[in-house]
């Protein structure tokens, strides 16, 4: 054995140990110590240098006379060294590994490697914009088969022809509206209470603290609770309605429904739809008066505006031409939020954590539906001066 | 295609349920090329194969969930795939499905879940469609379950629950989608004999999707072995025949555990 004085390549605390001889064109792996995964496994950059060493060696053996003990992390460190002489067309010879190493690597290489699946990373740029724009198109023909099939159902359900079940519907309605009220007082009466004591601050520079009412009277009703009424029940029944729809798909419901033949749009988006459509102008409405009653507290209480005028003010100030167009958006709104909660539900994935994205995603179109659907009103409000 | 019954691809499709040349695709990706078959009523008729091959995809193709890329499924000598929303309507009415977990209606009860396609279908009063919800839960072995919900009993049950529910309008096909699946060994036999006591004394039809051999030499009359290396039917006829005198080895290792032929 004419070989090179062999040198340590790699140490990891003493225990696995790597050393490299040359035996004429052969390179010999010598194995050593204890080889644990728990500890820092030795690399194979002195093996590259090796095998890129001049002359190349023609093939490598391993001896592993030395060694003392070996788990998975011999089998990591050797399928390194086997690909590094795969890519170079060097032989491997695996009979100076101990039998039960040398059996695992063989189970190991069996199966060759399949092909890596694609990486968008390495598409060009023209061509990801060209998929991108198909997929926003695909997306846009997606919502519009939606909205028409929801319109359809819609249809019929006013035709008295949609299957549905009556108490689902009253179970939604009781749900929407009647369980939201704890919430929807709370958050109107503080929204309330918030606008009287910012206009208050401006308000009272000019001593027309008693403008206050107006301020929250005509901005509650023409806009804000419908606003905050629409955000709250995004957040409760938009995410509650693509979760339920969303399990159903995992749990193969909706296909079970598909099957007997009836519609999911007639049975589930269709109540739905209708819960939030009859609820949220009534939650609206009650908004109003909570948060009317909100600016109220910090008129009387702290601005020493005596109740009877603060309500003068209020009624004088509030018409129909503020109440109508709220009530109005409100219901828009709420149309918005069903949808967008049914359309993420149905779209759901077969996963578990499908379940989860859809219901995020239906509070954030909700919510970005709203808040685009707010700023169109107050256009066209202003184009119209209503 | 060797094996016998693969004749199919050229007999005119006038059984109760005929398959020609169908390929199945999502996109660009083919999943099965060029199948065909013929099931005839009072069949156990099984699609059986490796994991992801598609068996549970050729029983959507079958129950027009998803459209072939190309052949045609017909029904009674009817094309089906090719036919209008009433055409296919009118199948699925006599079609019942039992999938995978049961998908019961989760938030009915299982009276409701049995009721409800009979609600849509039948004129039946309510308290005929109470009667008949109860009579279907009792044949499945869940007397006295009918006010329960889904979540309030075992998975088994649900099982046999979805069974009651497929068998509402005593359909002439019953679709069984991997009907041991999360299912112990007995649960799993006593629904193979229940399949089995249906097909017998109501000569329902039946297709059943599972890779489960106990369950497959059990109950089948019928088989076809989806390939997914060639991604396409290498075998169609009764599963005892296949293990033994298939020509495919494929079909006769999967018959057989991977086990080695001892001869």
């Amino acid at each position: 054995m004419s070989a090179a004085p062999g040198h340590v390549t790699a140490t990891a605390q003493d225990v696995a140990k790597v050393y490299l001889e040359r035996d004429g064109r052969q390179l010999v792996v010598g194995l050593a110590g204890t080889w644990q995964i728990s500890a820092h496994l030795p690399g194979t950059t002195a093996i590259e240098a090796a095998l890129d060493g001049d002359p190349a060696p023609d093939g490598i053996r391993f001896d592993a006379a030395a060694i003392e003990g070996w788990d998975s992390s011999v089998l990591t460190f050797l399928m390194g060294v086997e690909d590094e002489a795969e890519s170079r067309s060097i032989p491997v010879n695996r009979e100076g590994l101990p039998d039960g190493v040398r059996r695992l690597v063989e189970l190991a290489r069996a199966v060759p490697e399949r092909g890596t699946r694609s990486d968008d990373g390495k598409i060009s740029p023209l061509p990801r914009l060209g998929r991108f724009g198909l997929k926003v198109y695909d997306g846009a023909l997606d919502e519009l088969r939606f909205l028409g099939e929801a319109a359809e159902a819609f249809g019929r359900f006013l035709r008295g022809k949609a299957s549905y079940r009556r108490s689902d519907l009253r179970l939604l309605i009781q749900q929407a509206g009647a369980d939201a009220l704890g919430i929807a007082s709370l958050v109107s009466l503080l929204f309330g209470l918030i606008l009287a004591f910012v206009g208050a601050v401006q308000l009272q520079q000019f001593g027309a603290a008693i403008y206050v009412a107006d301020l929250v009277g005509v901005g509650m009703v023409r806009d804000m609770a419908a606003f905050m009424t629409a955000i709250i029940v995004a957040g409760r029944s938009g995410a509650a309605y693509a979760a339920q729809i969303g399990t159903m798909k995992v749990t193969e419901e909706i296909d079970a429904l598909r099957t007997t033949g009836i519609s999911p749009m007639e049975f589930l988006v269709v109540p739905r739809i209708v819960a939030l459509v009859v609820m949220m102008p009534l939650l609206t409405v009650y908004a109003d008066l909570m948060g009317i009653l909100g600016g109220y507290l910090v008129g009387t209480g702290l601005l020493d505006i005596s109740p009877r005028a603060y309500y003068q003010q209020t009624v004088n100030a509030v018409n129909m031409t503020h109440f109508i167009p709220g009530v109005i958006k409100g219901t828009v709104y709420g149309l918005l939020v069903a949808l967008a909660g049914c359309k993420q539900g149905m779209d759901a994935g077969s996963s578990a954590s499908a379940v989860g994205d859809a219901a995020t995603k239906a509070v954030v179109t909700g919510v970005v539906a709203i808040i685009v659907a707010c700023g169109l009103a107050q256009v066209i409000s202003y184009v119209f001066g209503i | 295609m060797s094996d016998s019954g693969m004749a199919a691809a050229n007999s005119p499709p006038s059984d109760q349920i005929s398959v020609r040349g169908l390929t199945m695709a999502y996109g660009d990706f083919v999943v099965m090329r060029d199948i065909n078959f013929d099931v005839s009523p009072g069949e156990v008729f099984v699609i059986m194969g490796g994991s992801g091959c598609g068996k549970s995809t050729l029983m959507r193709h079958l129950l027009g969930m998803i459209e072939p890329a190309r052949g045609e499924i017909f029904y009674h000598g009817e094309s089906f795939t090719k036919g209008d929303a009433d055409v296919r309507d009118s199948y699925l009415r006599r079609f019942g499905v039992l999938f995978q977990g049961g998908a019961l209606w989760s938030s009915m009860t299982l009276a409701e879940n049995i009721a409800l396609p009979l609600e849509e279908y039948t004129e039946l009063p309510a308290s005929d469609v109470r009667n008949v919800a109860s009579l279907k839960l009792a044949l499945v072995g869940l007397r006295g379950f009918e006010d329960y919900y889904p979540s309030e009993i075992s998975g088994g049950m649900r099982k046999r629950a979805g069974l009651a529910r497929a068998m509402a309008l005593d359909p002439e096909i019953l679709f069984v989608d991997e009907p041991s699946a999360g299912l112990d060994p007995i649960s799993s036999h006593l629904l193979d004999e229940l399949i089995l006591e249906l097909r017998e004394s109501l000569g329902t039809t039946f297709v059943v999707v599972t890779h489960e051999l106990a369950s497959i030499f059990a109950i089948a009359t019928k088989a076809i072995f989806l390939d997914t290396t060639t991604r396409t039917a290498t075998a169609l006829g009764h599963p005892a025949e296949l293990r033994d005198h298939s020509k495919d080895p494929a079909v006769r290792a999967f018959l057989r555990r991977g086990e080695e032929e001892n001869e």
